[in-house]
């Protein structure tokens, strides 16, 4: 059967099981969103920015394990995709772009809303595609599909020229794909992995060090089994956190520049690290030269281009950090006989990390009389569902709910790791609702990042994604005055965000409801009544204006030299 | 240190400028890049000299295999393929200057391709160093025009793309 391009591309995202896509329409997709109008198989929800609409596919993506998919029109549509992509590219986050483009014959001749999309947005997709014949359409999306979701996960972007879209053309989907150039090395080599097991029944002072590889690869259960059988200490990145239950004791929680004393102390004083699905970010490692001095290093990881990278690494074992943490039980599992004498010898190590959890635990001073920002995310986490979802903004709020939420779950928090984008968080709980609509969705932002993206708001209320908005407000830019407080001699510049808002009023505005707490009497009883609500909810809570995240260890610092009061 | 680097790529649309942005964002050197279609339909050979230690080289070898158009990367530094490069030189040649070009192209085993009362363009090839040689041997006599191709490289014996 004859089809058009524009409906040949829509029968390929049903192909790939794909149920809801965030798109916004314009002049190069107009055929596009002319082919959706009766397509009924595909949820659509329209976003009021693109790049907001890409965070959504992002929030999705990363709640489910699934690929997102987001589409923009050319020119302008397509380019203000570019800061979620690069999001999505620095955290690995499987995710299509589809975006319009000029006829094929008018490419080059600088036409109305042309812009080169795959050449700006080269460096941050892990592949692109320029769709140039209707032919092309089928094979192009299949391997875009598994270019996206397979080996290290990334975004992939297909530019798709609106005189494609109208070429008829018969469609035939691909069973399978082979792509010569791109063979990802999943299986982890028997042999590495005997080794690695042979080395750490052989370390005293073990710590693994888990990062979002694992959250990619669904492998929290294995790790989890692994560090219970071996009664290793885990700590875990901001993007590993969910991965290993914090409400385990070997749990350390995690570890950098805003990490736990004990995850730190734990990481400068090991013999052994198991890397996990992790790349030794500049956050986590502090100053390179001192990182952990002591130590051997394991490192897992299927992309090998991150393995010795930033540090050198003792044994590397290239794979899918499931595979490799499956085959480690079961080679544990035959050196039985160590085990008992392992586990014994790890005694002392222990001891000192259970000292480390007690001389610097996370905590706050509490106040009775201005809201203490950790208090609210711990009430947070005391109020909501078990499976409940966060999103977060970047900055002050986002490291506190990293300390204080305490995340039991994999896929549970949605966070911008590796870019650190503001206006992340709201769009991208919007894009995890649109995915669970019965599971409660919280996002938790800051009042600098809420207003980056706040014309979402419209979004939820038209769509019924009933997520529940937490503002932190204090009024300021607060990692960037913090920064300023300690290294800048307190002169905020441009940080005081000096107009106060109205968020109950702006809630009302767009059809939500919005709650305002200015008093720690006021935090219990303003989560519940958001909660409660069946839509979008904001609660704001007006909390202390200069509180810092601590402990944090000062940029170029060594991890061990962590400013614990300041 | 210096290194030449056989790229195998899938002569796709944007492929150079993929590699181009990889070297160019990661901050690696190149010295002299040069790429033709190869004998194998839709297939292209990139020969890329580039400089670092070797743990920067190593991050070129993996960075390069992780592109979705990379076939094959083959990292040619211990004197195991042979390079070549072709220079076009254009040389100011005139009363007793003619004769010492003449003596210069033929030790180097050079030709000329061209002549005028003013100059001569010679053609040559070797090895890299060897083309600085000439180079050096023809400035004081005023090097008007250089174009080098930068250099291609094959391996020895069994050492290549597909053995």
């Amino acid at each position: 059967m004859k089809m058009n391009g524009a409906r040949i591309m829509l029968e390929c995202l049903k192909k790939e099981g794909v149920d809801t896509i965030f798109g916004y329409p314009g002049g190069t997709v107009i055929n596009l969103y002319d082919a959706l109008f009766d397509f009924k198989e595909i949820h659509h929800i329209l976003p009021r920015h693109e790049q907001a609409g890409t965070h959504a596919a992002d929030g999705y993506a990363r709640a489910t394990g699934r690929v997102g998919v987001v589409i923009a029109t050319s020119g302008p549509g397509a380019t203000n995709t570019v800061t979620g992509i690069a999001t999505a590219y620095m955290d690995s986050i499987p995710m299509v772009i589809i975006t319009g483009q000029v006829p094929t014959a008018l490419i080059g001749n600088d036409a109305f809303q042309e812009v080169d999309i795959i050449g700006i947005t080269r460096p941050c997709t892990k592949h692109s595609f320029l769709i140039r014949d209707v032919k092309d359409i089928a094979l192009t999306m299949k391997k875009a599909f598994y270019i996206a979701r397979s080996g290290r996960p990334g975004p992939v972007l297909v530019d798709f020229p609106k005189d494609i879209q109208i070429a008829q053309g018969e469609f035939h989907y691909p069973e399978t794909v082979e792509i010569r150039g791109y063979k990802p090395t999943l299986s982890g080599h028997p042999r590495q992995v005997e080794k690695a097991v042979a080395m750490i029944l052989d370390a005293r002072r073990p710590v693994m060090y888990v990062g979002g590889g694992t959250v990619l690869s669904d492998a929290a259960e294995p790790l989890t089994a692994l560090a219970r059988k071996l009664l290793l200490p885990v700590t875990t990145t901001l993007m590993g956190l969910g991965s290993f239950p914090e409400s385990d004791e070997l749990s350390l929680g995690m570890l950098g520049m805003h990490g736990a004393y004990c995850a730190n102390m734990a990481m400068s004083n090991s013999d052994l690290i198991i890397a996990v699905g992790a790349r030794f970010d500049d956050r986590v490692t502090g100053k390179l030269s001192t990182f952990a001095p002591h130590a051997k290093i394991i490192h897992i990881d299927v992309d090998p281009t991150s393995i010795k990278k930033n540090v050198p690494v003792d044994l590397p074992i290239v794979g899918d950090v499931k595979d490799v943490l499956l085959k480690m039980i079961k080679q544990a599992e035959k050196s039985a006989e160590k085990l008992s004498g392992f586990v014994a010898a790890l005694a002392p190590w222990h001891t000192d990390i259970t000292a480390w959890k007690e001389k610097h635990p996370l905590g706050y001073k509490q106040s009775s009389t201005v809201i203490k920002p950790q208090f609210v995310i711990q009430k947070l986490r005391e109020l909501s569902d078990d499976d409940a979802i966060i999103s977060t903004d970047v900055g002050q709020h986002q490291m506190w709910t990293a300390q204080f939420f305490k995340f039991n779950k994999p896929r549970t928090l949605l966070t911008s790791g590796g870019l650190g984008t503001m206006g992340y968080g709201l769009p991208a709980a919007m894009g995890a609702q649109a995915a669970f609509p019965q599971r409660q969705i919280i996002t938790i932002c800051g009042d600098g990042g809420i207003q980056m993206n706040i014309q979402e708001m419209a979004t939820l209320v038209q769509n019924r994604l009933p997520v529940k908005i937490v503002i932190l407000n204090n009024n300021f830019l607060g990692m960037v005055r913090q920064w300023q407080e300690l290294f800048f001699d307190k002169r905020y510049s441009s940080t005081c965000m000096e107009l106060p808002i109205d968020y109950v009023k702006l809630a009302d505005a767009y059809g939500a409801k919005g709650f305002l707490a200015t008093k720690p009497g006021d935090v219990e009883s303003v989560i519940k009544q958001g909660f409660e609500e069946k839509g979008p909810v904001i609660m704001e809570f007006m909390v202390a204006r200069e509180e810092k995240v601590l402990p944090m260890v000062p940029a170029g610092a060594s991890l061990n030299e962590m400013v614990l009061n300041a | 240190m210096k290194h030449t680097i056989s790229v195998i790529v899938e002569n796709d649309f944007g492929v150079l400028s993929r590699v181009a942005t990889l070297f160019s964002g990661r901050g690696f050197n190149i010295d002299s890049l040069s790429v033709a279609p190869t004998n194998e339909e839709g297939l292209s050979r990139m020969t890329i000299v580039t400089r670092g230690d070797d743990q920067i080289l190593e991050q070129i070898n993996k960075q390069l295999n992780k592109l979705i158009d990379v076939l094959k990367v083959l990292d040619f530094t211990d004197g195991s393929a042979i390079e070549r490069e072709l220079a076009l030189i254009k040389v100011a040649a005139e009363d007793d200057a003619r004769a010492e070009v003449l003596r210069v192209v033929d030790i180097f085993r050079a030709k000329i391709i061209d002549v005028t009362p003013k100059s001569y363009t010679l053609e040559v090839t070797g090895n890299p160093q060897k083309i600085d040689g000439i180079l050096e041997l023809l400035r004081p006599l005023g090097l008007k025009e250089v174009v080098r191709t930068g250099a291609v490289a094959i391996g020895r014996g069994a050492k290549g793309w597909n053995g």
